[in-house]
């Protein structure tokens, strides 16, 4: 995989989730525990055998910046390739409107010139999967087409889900290509990981910028299917779109049943993410716990069940949590009772508070909030 | 090289023979402990976040897994651009060169790797105590006694002392005397084995033991003694807080318990303020099913846990199956304990497999002792281990 690079997207378009977004990129949106939903794509990659991987910043970056550092995580940090962080196009011009993502990748076409790989994959962070490229790389290049989509029939779509569904051809050829459509008829739905000649790629970038259109899958990807040759990949692994925020409950809370947790973790190899050096989680005398998956660093003193932890949450003597999500640095006072909640990171629940969503609508709690 | 005030030297060398099955193919210091780390993490953190920057670690005894685990030390913060962890194994030179024989005699063996840095003094660690220790404050007490070596001290009871070498002291916290051992014991201060020395005057020391054919190259019994003789300035310096040799098997089970006690007896491994470090293995997050029953323990991440656990620390990767029970025991690394199993007082070493329905550490209810299974063992199912057994 020595001749491929990747570009991770982070283009938030078609994506609702501004409760976890508020503050933060949607690459860097904690998700299972102990991970941010970069480390997927990411560990993927590399995984996968690709050592350079730009990734497109979009806004609120901080917390990215803070959580990829030089890559070293993912063993990106190297002299030769690696890891690239790639700006913004509205950093070089202060005042201009987000036309669209293909903005970002003109910003960034000497970086793309300069790589030395014939073949890059563009993938974006809010689909989660564990997946290994080189067959699907192979397959691109045996099959000559131009562009590969992966893609997966999910059968069942949610209709508070956002999805880029896919029709496709007796011989494998992608025919149509919906972004976020209101009417579903395709359950085959695109992965959002395009695999092209690193000349297709900027071909498609500079008939979208002489054009003035801005928009990558849907100008670039969804209106060349006449112009290129594009084929469907089929996978069958485990997949989780994040695309709403009842999708991102709905997806942590999946991960509680022991089939989806082993095919989650235990395919194609692991999954990085910054380490943090938090000591194991302590479960006191007064513990319940069950069903449960958590992150180290946690003092867990009361009951919990079917719910989420991450890293360094505390939860008090006689506290019950139940169906929640329970971010970084979260605590839970005594005697307070959570059911159906996601708690942000950094969240105080003071004594005896009593917080419950719906199991459809869970009921959110900003990061940093005091309640 | 730019100068350094002080740098660590870390002897980490020893086979830990007291630890027994659980040292048969690592050096003590690398032994796991308290579900993440292991032992040599607590000095090199200690290090770490005392700003000492520039580490010397002597290794000797089984030193591959050592050696690949402290890696270039950026685990530690200690990959440093001038300084930082350097493994030391002996080395052959032009005119000599041998296997380190004691402590101190690995410290004159690396001599030229403690002159590159012109120190002006010497921190002499072990890397197999477990403890929080912040080095820049003993060397504030050093300068300001003005002695000419300090050595680190704690009250022991009295009943104790006897598994100690304790430093006797005058009014000014001066050495005048010490015992190994003592059946008479003259103090309760127990030496902790981390030294701070003058750099020039131990160099001196330190070659002139080394042309007496007589000595054993080792701190206790050689340079401390003719330090006292010569009359120099020791100073002890008291520290109070966990502090715990876990040389044997016992001490070992037992401050896997003092963790799980409520105030950890002090040792707080979740302060943000002082973080034991280590290299992170990059697993999911822990897994507990809905017939998980967990009590009063501590559990590391890339575990599955469908039994019982009570009283005990489980170390990453361990996976614990349907109705098997472990209670008051230490579970290393990657260990598989199928259903049904029973596990009581005891230790099991890495990558080991408990079938089905295994018993360990079955018998007398009185006077239970720990039972040991080493490393990569297989206890077949339906197998019975008496307390007090070591397997392996």
């Amino acid at each position: 995989m020595n001749n491929v690079m990747a570009i991770l997207n982070n283009n938030p378009q078609g994506i609702s989730l501004k409760e976890l977004t508020g503050h933060r990129s949607l690459a860097s949106v904690p998700i299972a525990s102990r991970y941010r939903l970069i480390d997927f794509p990411l560990s993927n990659l590399v995984n996968s055998g690709v050592d350079n991987v730009g990734i497109l910043l979009e806004s609120r970056f901080r917390s990215l910046l803070d959580h990829i550092g030089p890559g070293k995580a993912w063993g990106l940090d190297t002299k030769n390739d690696g890891l690239f962080l790639l700006p913004p196009a509205h950093i070089n011009k202060p005042g201009n409107v987000y036309k669209g993502d293909i903005e970002n990748f003109q910003a960034n076409l000497d970086y793309i010139h300069r790589s030395s790989q014939e073949y890059v994959i563009i993938s974006y962070p809010s689909i989660v999967c564990n997946i290994d490229y080189r067959p699907i790389v192979k397959d691109h290049i045996d099959s000559r087409a131009d562009i590969t989509v992966v893609y997966k029939d999910l059968e069942t779509l949610y209709k508070d889900s956002h999805y880029t569904t896919i029709n496709i051809n007796d011989n494998n050829r992608i025919t149509e290509m919906k972004i976020n459509p209101d009417t579903r008829k395709d359950t085959r739905v695109s992965l959002k990981k395009y695999i092209m000649r690193k000349d297709i790629l900027l071909e498609i970038i500079d008939q979208c910028v002489s054009t003035g259109q801005w928009d990558f899958e849907k100008n670039g990807i969804s209106a060349n299917l006449d112009k290129y040759n594009v084929q469907g990949y089929e996978i069958h692994n485990y997949i989780a779109i994040i695309s709403s925020l009842s999708e991102y409950y709905r997806r942590n809370m999946e991960l509680l049943q022991p089939k989806i947790f082993n095919d989650f973790y235990d395919t194609n190899g692991p999954v990085f993410t910054k380490p943090k050096d938090e000591a194991a989680t302590k479960y006191t005398s007064k513990a319940r716990v069950h069903n449960i998956i958590a992150a180290n660093g946690c003092l867990i003193n009361g009951e919990v069940e079917k719910s989420v932890l991450f890293r360094g949450v505390q939860i008090g003597e006689n506290a019950s949590v139940k169906n929640s999500i329970i971010m970084q640095k979260s605590q839970v006072g005594e005697d307070a009772e959570l059911e159906n909640v996601i708690l942000d990171k950094n969240v105080t629940i003071t004594p005896g508070k009593k917080l419950k969503g719906d199991p459809s609508f869970p009921l959110i709690i900003d990061k940093n909030s005091i309640i | 090289m730019s100068k350094k005030e002080m740098i660590a030297m870390l002897l980490a060398g020893g086979k830990g023979t007291r630890l027994g099955v659980l040292t048969k193919e690592i050096a003590k210091p690398a032994v796991p402990f308290g579900a993440e780390y292991r032992l040599i993490d607590f000095p090199l953190s200690n290090c770490s976040n005392s700003n000492i920057d520039t580490v010397g670690v002597l290794t000797q005894y089984e030193p591959l897994v050592l050696n690949s685990y402290i890696g270039n030390g950026s685990s530690w913060d200690l990959d440093r651009r001038d300084g930082g962890v350097r493994v030391l194994p002996p080395y052959i030179r032009e005119g000599g060169g041998s296997w380190y024989k004691g402590t101190s005699h690995a410290i004159y063996e690396n001599i030229k790797y403690i002159d590159l840095y012109d120190p002006d003094y010497v921190l002499v660690l072990s890397g197999d105590h477990i403890y929080k220790m912040d080095y820049s404050v003993m060397l504030e007490d050093h300068k300001a006694t003005g002695a000419d070596a300090s050595i680190a001290v704690m009250e022991v009871p009295w009943e104790d002392t006897n598994r100690f070498g304790v430093m006797i002291t005058d009014d000014n916290k001066r050495i005048v005397d010490f015992q190994e051992k003592p059946d008479d014991p003259r103090s309760n201060l127990a030496s902790m084995g981390i030294y701070i020395f003058n750099w020039p005057m131990l160099r001196d020391y330190l070659q002139r033991d080394a042309e007496n054919p007589d000595s054993s190259g080792d701190f206790g019994n050689d340079i401390i003694p003719a330090m006292l003789k010569d009359k120099l300035h020791l100073n002890a310096y008291t520290f109070s807080g966990y502090w715990k040799d876990v040389g044997t098997i016992n001490s070992y089970w037992q401050a896997h318990m003092d963790l799980l006690k409520e105030d950890n007896m002090g040792l707080n491994l979740y302060d943000r303020d002082w973080v034991i470090y280590s290299v992170n293995p990059n697993r999911p997050p822990q897994y507990l099913s809905s017939e998980a029953k967990v009590r009063n323990s501590m559990i590391n991440k890339g575990t599955k846990i469908q039994g019982e656990v009570e009283n005990s620390v489980i170390f990453y990767g361990v996976e614990i199956g349907r109705n098997a029970i472990i209670k008051d025991s230490v579970i290393m690394p990657n260990v598989k304990i199928e259903d049904g199993a029973y596990i009581n007082k005891a230790i099991i070493g890495q990558n080991s497999l408990i079938k089905d329905n295994a018993r360990i550490g079955i018998g007398d209810a009185i006077n239970y002792n720990v039972t040991v299974i080493g490393e990569s063992e297989t206890i077949i199912n339906g197998a019975k281990i008496e307390h007090g057994s070591i397997v392996g």
